[in-house]
């Protein structure tokens, strides 16, 4: 088998004296989607910036296709939590902000704009679209240097559930259509569930793997399909420390323990 | 609002003004008040087709703007200079920033004279005094510009690989775009209010001189005809930077006067 795409061990990586990530390690293997779950503070997004190069100053080894990560790799591309476009730029410029001062020129800025449903936007400024829309001009932008991967940082979190659904559905074609590989980082169990192949489940700190839940689900996904709901009560169970049963979950951030059935909602992380 | 309505709303600017001026000639034709201090509008209308006619007038518009032009430029270049480092570079800062703040805490007219004591009565004392009046407005809007640019966006440029010049380009001058243009059109109109006073204290040439002259020969004319020029100037000439500003900021997500 060949290598894998992406090869993370990281020993430690601290904020100060606090320690988000003890001794972890993962590897993706090329076309994989995986997602990486748990409670906030757990280090996972510490995880997706240590990938992308924004984070260097931390203990153990991280290759992308065999090498260290560095900022502005062509092989990897990013997506915030946030669309975070250039607000001084036309869609297209941001999309094709990669290619330089007038980079919205470039012949692939149109595909990836026609592909995202933005082909009308093109010339149109930041302010002049919705929170869905601005984020698929951000997914745009994060394709266009065509990376092997793609990491997503709670990427779909600031919008409304029926324009989540339709940014997955998106998400998921562009990505089968150029072959990228996902690593995704969520606070929404569901979206883990039906976007991945694999969904990592971490500890709360220090940021340990608890668990990794498989979804080998054939593609494209029906949504009301019972094994995502299956895969979702693993990670639940993975998340409760094994148990059935409440257990708290991050104690610091919940005052009142929830009933089992309040979590069934699926969706963590932001009970505060 | 339709361009009819507009266009209603900027005629009723012109009712209070227009009504003045008619007065402002009643009174004076009437007598109430001496033509010699308060010379009526047809009046000041001769007055300025003279200038205008034996080429007086374009001579001293032509000195005074060039002189605020020079001045403008030099502060408002220094102003980025230092501004950029010291929004930049927290270690600029550190050095540069306590000192320029005092340096600001000097009401800018003291300086008159140790630069006529320094620099003489010619152009360069001028300038510099122009130059000084500038330097504050520009460099304080733009430090502060800098420091408010968002780190979600800077961190964006990052993850595209822009270090240095290029992240100083593509990321942090298109964000302070707004501060600096701020910066610009009050550095401006405080030029044009420090032109005024260092053509009030030396020279032979210039709307400040024709103030004087205006005075010392007691021609009241003269005096409102240099302080209509020099408001028609000031407003033209910020005009430009308006028209700048809104060509290049058109992507700034703001209020635009009509709620909701």
């Amino acid at each position: 088998m060949s290598k894998p795409l992406l090869q993370l061990q990281v020993e430690e990586k601290s904020f100060r004296a606090h320690r988000v990530i003890d001794r972890l390690a993962l590897d993706i293997r090329a076309g994989e989607a995986v997602s990486l779950v748990g409670p906030s503070g757990c280090g996972k997004s510490t995880l997706l910036r240590i990938v992308a190069g924004l984070e260097t100053d931390y203990a153990g080894r991280v290759l992308v296709k065999g090498a260290a990560p560095q900022l502005h790799s062509p092989d990897v591309g990013f997506i915030f939590q946030e669309p975070r476009l250039l607000p001084w730029l036309s869609v297209a410029d941001n999309v094709g902000f990669e290619a330089g001062r007038h980079g919205g020129r470039h012949p692939r800025v149109r595909e990836l704009l026609a592909e995202v449903g933005l082909a009308a936007f093109a010339d149109a400024w930041p302010k002049q679209l919705s929170g869905g829309m601005a984020q698929r001009a951000a997914i745009a932008r994060g394709l266009f240097t065509q990376p092997a991967l793609l990491l997503l940082d709670e990427p779909f979190s600031a919008v409304d559930a029926f324009t989540r659904m339709r940014l997955q559905d998106l998400l998921l074609s562009v990505a089968a259509h150029h072959g990228t590989t996902l690593l995704l980082v969520t606070h929404d169990i569901d979206e883990a569930a039906y976007l991945s192949d694999r969904i990592v489940v971490m500890d709360s700190g220090p940021g340990r793997i608890a668990g990794e839940v498989a979804v080998p689900l054939p593609r494209p996904r029906d949504r009301r399909n019972p094994a995502l709901a299956r895969a979702e009560a693993e990670v639940l169970t993975l998340l409760n420390g094994g148990q059935q049963g409440y257990r708290d979950i991050a104690p610091d951030i919940v005052a009142a323990p929830p009933t089992p059935t309040q979590l069934n909602g699926a969706t963590l992380g932001f009970a505060v | 609002m339709s361009t009819l309505s507009i266009a209603a709303g900027q005629a009723r600017g012109w009712v209070l003004p227009l009504a003045l001026l008619a007065l402002w000639e009643a009174v004076v034709q009437a007598g109430w008040v001496g033509a010699h201090l308060l010379p009526p509008p047809s009046e000041l209308v001769r007055t300025l087709h003279d200038l205008a006619t034996d080429g007086a007038l374009l001579g001293h518009i032509g000195i005074s703007s060039l002189r605020v032009l020079a001045g403008f430029a030099i502060g408002a270049s220094l102003a980025l200079l230092v501004g950029a480092a010291v929004g930049l570079s927290r270690q600029a800062e550190a050095y540069l920033d306590p000192t320029f703040q005092a340096l600001r805490a000097i009401p800018s007219l003291a300086w008159v004279p140790l630069l006529l004591l320094w620099l003489g009565i010619d152009e360069a004392p001028k300038i510099t005094l122009i130059a000084i009046g500038a330097f504050f407005p520009v460099y304080l809007n733009f430090v502060a510009g800098i420091q408010n640019v968002d780190r979600k966006l800077v961190e964006v440029g990052g993850i595209f690989g822009l270090k240095g010049w290029a992240l100083v380009a593509r990321i942090f001058l298109p964000a302070t775009l707004p501060n600096l243009f701020t910066g610009l059109r009050s550095g401006l109109s405080l030029a044009w209010m420090f032109l005024v006073a260092a053509e009030l204290i030396a020279a032979t040439r210039g709307l400040g001189y024709l103030l004087t002259d205006g005075r010392e020969t007691a021609r009241a004319d003269l005096v409102i005809v240099a302080i209509i020029v020099l408001a028609l100037l000031g407003k033209l000439s910020d005009g430009v930077l308006q028209r700048a500003e809104k060509r290049l900021l058109g992507w700034r997500d703001v209020f635009d006067g009509r709620a909701a």
